[in-house]
């Protein structure tokens, strides 16, 4: 195959794929709205509470256009996505947009925080781990992974409250004070959370790159570099580590759509008012214009995570070019 | 007596020099739920009115921490003979927070837009007697009923009914518009809402210059909260179980008040075995109220034997009219064609005190030979769907928040359904009565009639598990409407 036609390939691979990200996109949006259909409740009836009567119902569910055929309703909200007007929320009266940036602004530093942690956590440990396998170092990591996989995110998070909060209270232990109060105090909000959620997946990360490096450490080129005289240590780090990594992003990917469930209780835990928490809130109340733009920005991001991964493997293994 | 301690504190300041440090004149105060929008006269839910009930919005008239009738932008009125016109003088020199005045036109716009066609106002049945609302001149509004309504003075204090502004009206729910002492100033929304002092009021200034509220739904981070003092005060705390570790603090002064939530286990009058009075009297009798509070809410509350609390005016204490007796409730059921007991649901709210409650309520009903099957329902939204609207349930527990709402009794086609016309004509009767004595004792014939009946298992009235920093003052000890009212709060040097 020339180069040329490499090219080419490559370019169908991708134009492919991204079609099929659109359409699952479409997909989505549907399926939400048939589950906000049959979901028991009615928004109105939730904002007038034990006392409502018929004719007031019947006002505010006019006044919600909820009155509305669903069809109908359904194609506002897609053509109001591809104008980029999510609609006004039910409940707070506000635009969605707006709320959605509001949390976004927490959310996706806590991940990205998480992301970080996670990684930085794990993969020395990994190494630590494979470079001596059986040692006592690797017993102690496979017990932190242990550890980490069993215990849930939230009572982690409830752990360092308790811990930061009365015996060594140098972090906050709860709340957000918003960026324009600072990149400090903000970025301190949420170490915490962070750790929390970062925890379990640092656990799972690490287990994964563990076996991924006995695996990778087996291998002919890795005898080949050793046999060339190259430090154990540096064909761990420069050549087996790259090569463990296609498992571990794997993971990471499939991972976020955890840290986006574990953030909901995470959130709450911190009172963090961040996505998790929106969409908590949301479905109590029945705020479907809310609800339908935030699961589908989650499952958004669970597809163009997975489409990341893809495009991933073709930057980490020629291979799947081919 | 306000602005003369006002003075006072400025004497004293004053003579003691810059160097005394000056007490703080803000506020952080943590509430579990956070409001859904901020216009109490379009939504129901009580968090709204803990925000914007007399901080934001005004009514013509008020409720005090008594829960006592006071005027208000009204500063006083006269009714007819016959109890169907009510003549009010409404105070001058009020001008909401956006500049525009309050006159009469702005209170007929107010009751016009709550009791009209479109009116989405929880409350809208409280102005159904009305009739017609007129503003011959600015500081004078007439209301017409169509029938007397003895409660209408009560009903305008509540935060279903304040004034609001033409102008502002469609906007309050995010960007709330008011006469009242603190002017509405940022919300973000799932973290905090500040208010900030307006310096136009008409009445006396409020000591503090700002008051910032915290949405903090989760126990422990409420505790971590106060404890690091991000939270100066929880007027309405969330967890019983960790009450009392705060009692024995000293930089915490922790009141125990009540609420108006009467937390009450309706069954479904419609459907046997509970459209037999026996059985929901055995049902009764098997019910230790104290072991329920104290097994559900570490033994914060008061047991309650009617659908009234110790707050109302009127209030009869019943619960010694079916005391606790399972002997008695084993025969009852016996007599009602069910000497073997019987198996029911119970529909069960996620909230805390419910799910514990019904959990007590199960082992107790348990002792004579009825078995209750919890069924966890989502609430509000599965709730009002199954059992509010669709009347799907064999028993259910909730609490019902509204203060003085024994008349959801009357209610053809409330959840109980309970069919009494004897109880419905005393209510239309408290309902017409002007003349308070009369009034609330028919309000007392209404309680005897449910505690008799029991169309719910009355249990107890919710604690108002109050903490704030011991340095504060003026909060409600109290919550005979749901509200946290900052107009008279102040820190102590």
């Amino acid at each position: 195959m020339s180069e040329r036609e490499a090219g080419g390939s490559l370019a169908r691979l991708l134009l492919g794929r991204f079609t099929g990200l659109v359409a699952t996109l479409f997909a989505v949006t549907a399926v939400v709205f048939l589950v906000m259909q049959v979901l028991p409740g009615d928004p109105a009836a939730v904002m007038l509470g034990t006392s409502a009567q018929p004719d007031t119902l019947a006002a505010l569910r006019a006044e919600l256009g909820l009155d509305r055929p669903a069809v109908m309703r359904y194609g506002a909200w897609l053509a109001g996505l591809v104008t980029g007007d999510l609609g006004t929320s039910t409940t707070y009266g506000v635009p969605v947009a707006g709320l959605m940036a509001d949390r976004l602004a927490v959310t996706l530093p806590l991940a990205g925080l998480a992301i970080l942690l996670s990684l930085a956590v794990s993969l020395p440990l990994a190494v630590a781990a494979a470079g001596r396998r059986g040692s006592l170092v690797d017993a102690g990591v496979s017990l932190f992974a242990q550890a980490g996989v069993a215990l849930p995110n939230f009572w982690i998070g409830l752990l360092l409250i308790l811990f930061f909060a009365t015996v060594w209270p140098i972090l906050p232990s709860g709340g957000f004070p918003g960026w324009d109060a600072g990149l400090l105090p903000a970025a301190s909000a949420l170490v915490l959370p962070a750790i929390a959620l970062a925890l379990p997946q640092a656990a799972i990360l690490t287990r994964v790159a563990r076996s991924a490096l006995l695996d990778t450490l087996q291998e002919d080129f890795i005898r080949s570099a050793r046999a060339k005289g190259i430090s154990r240590r540096r064909a761990l780090w420069r050549h087996a580590l790259p090569n463990a990594l296609i498992p571990v992003v794997t993971i990471l990917g499939l991972q976020l759509s955890f840290l986006v469930a574990g953030a909901i209780l995470v959130e709450n835990v911190f009172a963090l008012p961040g996505m998790g928490q929106l969409a908590y809130q949301a479905l109590m109340q029945r705020d479907f214009a809310v609800l339908q733009n935030v699961v589908l920005f989650f499952a958004a991001i669970v597809i163009v995570v997975n489409f990341l991964v893809d495009l991933s493997y073709l930057a980490f293994d020629p291979r799947v070019r081919a | 007596m306000s602005a003369l301690a006002g003075a006072l504190a400025f004497v004293v300041i004053g003579v003691s020099g810059p160097a005394a440090a000056q007490p703080r004149d803000d506020i952080v105060l943590g509430m579990a739920i956070e409001p859904a929008g901020l216009d109490p006269t379009i939504a129901a839910p009580v968090a709204i009115g803990q925000v914007v009930w007399q901080n934001v919005f005004e009514g013509l008239t008020r409720i005090d921490r008594d829960g006592a009738v006071q005027p208000q932008l009204a500063e006083s009125w006269t009714i007819s003979e016959d109890g169907r016109v009510y003549t009010f003088t409404l105070r001058q020199g009020v001008s909401f927070h956006d500049g525009a005045a309050f006159d009469s036109a702005s209170a007929k716009f107010s009751l016009d837009r709550a009791r009209g066609e479109a009116s989405t106002n929880p409350q809208k049945q409280f102005f159904a007697a009305i009739d017609g609302v007129e503003a011959p001149d600015p500081s004078t509004l007439v209301v017409t009923l169509s029938r007397p309504a003895g409660n209408l003075l009560y009903w305008l204090g509540w935060p279903a009914a304040v004034m609001v502004d033409e102008g502002s009206a469609e906007t309050n729910r995010s960007q709330p518009v008011g006469t009242g002492p603190f002017r509405f100033s940022e919300w973000r929304q799932g973290d905090r809402l500040t208010l900030t002092r307006f310096d136009g009021y008409w009445g006396d200034s409020p000591a503090l210059s700002q008051a910032t509220f915290r949405f903090i739904s989760d126990a422990q981070a409420q505790v971590s909260a106060l404890q690091s003092g991000q939270v100066d005060a929880f007027p309405e705390f969330g967890a019983p179980e960790l009450y009392a570790s705060f009692e024995v603090r000293e930089e915490f002064e922790t009141v125990v008040g009540h609420t108006e939530l009467k937390v009450v286990a309706g069954m479904n009058g419609r459907k046997p075995p509970f459209d037999d009075v026996r059985v929901r009297r055995a049902l009764m009798m098997a019910v230790d109220r104290q072991m329920i509070v104290d097994g559900a809410q570490s033994g914060y509350g008061e047991p309650i034997g009617s659908h009234y609390t110790p707050n109302d005016p009127g209030f009869v204490d019943l619960t010694g009219e079916i005391a606790y007796d399972p002997e008695g409730a084993r025969a009852l059921l016996a007599e009602a064609g069910y000497p073997d007991g019987f198996t029911a649901t119970i529909k069960v709210p996620q909230m805390n005190y419910a799910r514990r409650s019904s959990e007590v309520l199960q082992a107790m009903l348990a002792e004579i030979g009825v078995t209750l099957q919890i069924v966890p329902t989502e609430f509000p939204a599965a709730w009002v769907d199954q059992v509010l609207q669709r009347h799907d349930f064999d028993m259910t527990i909730v609490a019902h928040a509204e203060p003085l709402d024994i008349a959801i009794y009357a209610r053809e086609d409330y959840y109980f359904g309970y069919d009494n016309p004897a109880f419905v004509e005393t209510i239309r009767k408290a309902e017409e009565t002007t003349d308070d004595e009369a009034r609330f004792a028919l309000y007392g014939k209404a309680q005897r009639m449910l505690a008799k009946d029991v169309p719910a298992l009355y249990l107890f009235v919710m604690p108002k598990l109050g903490i704030w920093n011991e340095k504060l003052e003026g909060l409600w000890e109290n919550e005979p409407i749901p509200s946290n009212d900052l107009t008279d709060v102040s820190w102590r040097e």
